[in-house]
């Protein structure tokens, strides 16, 4: 038995253990693996571009709030899966608006771009629905827990699967190229901006659907809500946790967070973002390889 | 005319909050490269201990504003030293600092705002102090408000002659241009940053509590504030003092041009000259040339 067989029928069984945990898990454990898929999504999507190129994006959830605003002014009137693809069109969209006018922004002023790109798309939202629709906020069609989960299930996995082929192929190549020395990749036959701008917009494009189906949750969203700036942050932080160095680095570092969260939260409720900040200056000063660095550290003194 | 004053000298004013927000950020990335994004939270802290230390002790903002600034120097030296130097250490590179330095200070803004809600709840809270007016030209703005315009004025040009003329001053702009020559050149790069890293918190202190004389405040409100020196010192340049003095101006007039037209776009026409801005000319007005 080699490796490769053994992980391939681990994945296999939890997989199937997920599709079928609707008939006989509880109405909480869907709740919570929602959250999860949710969470493994942002994160998986932020390292899929920001991974390889080493470009802080801010943005998320400019994209996440866009799903969630496609859900708040469609769902109501046409199918679901429509709503979806709808959301992730106009998400894919807005990142080919961000990644055309600023990728030649290097370092931090394109981390600084997309701050305020979200901020700008909050504001003129709050500014619209206030003076124009003179709305402040808007219902959600609600859907069943079971739907729910399926849906993220779906996407959580169609998006670890699409990153596992985009790292593995020649585009995955190229784009740690681009990471290493951009200049050098353009030198040697890489068209660097359509490949940058093409995987910005695609991962883009998930958080956008994970935006319309997570937006069913909440019954009711604000401008506010759909761009809070925490879905920006937290998302790099969970890669940090987990070690954005391999692929399960980000989705350990997504249920990890999740599960703390959920902890967290009911039992101190007063402290718990003071909790987290702790836990980020830590694990940034103290395990700047996340949990993957630890477990290597571990393989590796083992088989020596 | 009045109305042009208004908006004019009002825009004025507002500008020298402004820059005074962005002053410390400016020193602190422009220097020690930490895009500290718990900026706006070290202005909180300084606005509630001044709004605290005068509502139950009678204590005048003018003299918590000295302490403040003593213990916020130290508290920033504190942290650069334990922190700020750990990550430099660990980090390969200047961007990789960066990145690992903008994730700290955006953890360290939930601990210090959560601290603050703990001790101080999360309700607006406000006093008035030397609120009373003065006519300029026939326009009317309070006192509180020149004071401010003053003290920022006051400390760019502090801040301009410690730079140019002292021997840390000249240390810090070596610093600022080129780290590893300057720590070739014998100077002291550790102590430096950390210099920095406590100017900065000084400022936003400081800043925190001539604010709280003008407006309501409350420990959410630092990252309204971060947003706002973040496009300042974007729009002077990062690391340069007079640019962001400048900048400051810059914003606060055109804050009240556009307040004066459409109030609820101001923030709007914020972001979108941050946003032109980093893309026409990365480097500010007043930067050097990449």
């Amino acid at each position: 038995m080699n490796f490769k067989l053994i992980s391939l029928a681990l994945i296999g069984v939890t997989l199937f253990f997920l599709v079928l945990l609707p008939f006989f898990g509880s109405p909480y454990s869907l709740v919570l693996l929602s959250n999860i898929f949710m969470y493994v999504v942002l994160t998986v999507t932020w390292v899929m571009f920001c991974g390889p190129t080493g470009y802080i994006s801010l943005a998320t959830s400019a994209f996440f709030g866009a799903g969630i605003y496609t859900a708040a002014v469609i769902s109501f009137k046409v199918p679901l899966l429509l709503t979806v693809l709808v959301g992730a069109l106009i998400s894919f969209f807005l990142a080919l608006i961000i990644g055309i006018v600023s990728l030649r922004l290097k370092g931090i002023y394109f981390a600084m771009f997309t701050f305020g790109f979200v901020e700008l798309l909050l504001h003129f939202l709050l500014w619209y629905e206030t003076n124009i629709t003179g709305t402040t906020g808007r219902v959600v069609l609600t859907l069943s827990n079971q739907t729910v989960y399926y849906m993220m299930l779906a996407l959580a996995f169609v998006t670890i699967v699409f990153t596992q082929y985009l790292n593995n192929s020649r585009y995955g190549m190229a784009l740690k190229s681009i990471g290493e020395n951009e200049m050098a990749s353009e030198h040697i036959g890489i068209d660097t901006a359509k490949l940058k701008i093409l995987t910005y917009c695609v991962s883009s494009s998930f958080v956008g659907a994970c935006g319309v189906v997570m937006a069913t949750r909440w019954t009711y969203v604000d401008p506010k809500i759909a761009f809070n700036p925490l879905y920006s942050f937290i998302p790099i932080f969970m890669a940090i946790l987990g070690g954005a160095r391999k692929l399960y680095g980000p989705i350990l570092g997504a249920i990890v967070f999740t599960y703390l969260q959920e902890i967290l939260t009911t039992r101190i409720p007063y402290y718990y973002m003071l909790f987290f900040g702790l836990l980020m200056v830590f694990v940034i000063t103290f395990l700047p390889e996340g949990i993957v660095g630890i477990i290597d550290r571990r393989l590796k003194t083992k088989i020596n | 005319m009045v109305t042009f004053l208004n908006i004019f000298i009002g825009g004025l004013l507002m500008g020298g909050i402004y820059a005074l927000v962005a002053a410390g950020l400016s020193i602190q990335y422009g220097v020690g490269r930490v895009l500290n994004i718990a900026h706006g939270e070290f202005l909180m802290v300084g606005a509630l201990i001044t709004w605290y230390l005068f509502t139950i002790y009678g204590i005048s903002p003018l003299i918590s504003l000295i302490l403040i600034a003593f213990v916020f120097f130290f508290f920033g030296f504190l942290l650069d030293r334990s922190l700020f130097s750990r990550l430099r250490n660990i980090s390969p590179s200047v961007a990789a600092f960066e990145a690992n330095s903008l994730m700290a200070c955006f953890g360290l803004q939930f601990v210090i705002q959560n601290i603050a809600i703990v001790i101080w709840g999360a309700e607006l809270k406000g006093f008035s102090y030397m609120a009373s007016p003065v006519n300029i030209l026939g326009a009317l703005f309070g006192a509180n408000r020149l004071i401010t315009l003053a003290y920022s004025l006051g400390i760019a040009g502090i801040f301009y002659l410690f730079l140019t003329k002292t021997r840390y001053g000249k240390a810090i702009r070596a610093a600022s241009q080129d780290i590893f020559a300057a720590n070739l050149m014998g100077i002291n790069i550790k102590f430096v940053l950390s210099l920095c890293f406590a100017f900065g918190a000084l400022l936003a202190g400081t800043a925190g509590a001539l604010i709280s004389m003008m407006y309501s405040i409350h420990t959410t409100m630092g990252m309204e504030y971060t947003v706002i020196a973040l496009i300042v010192i974007v729009l002077g340049g990062l690391g340069s003092i007079t640019g962001s003095m400048l900048g400051g101006l810059i914003l606060g007039i055109v804050g009240s041009i556009v307040s004066y037209l459409e109030p609820g776009l101001t923030l709007v026409a914020y972001y979108m000259l941050f946003m032109i801005l980093l893309l026409v000319r990365p480097t500010g007005l007043m930067g050097r040339g990449s």
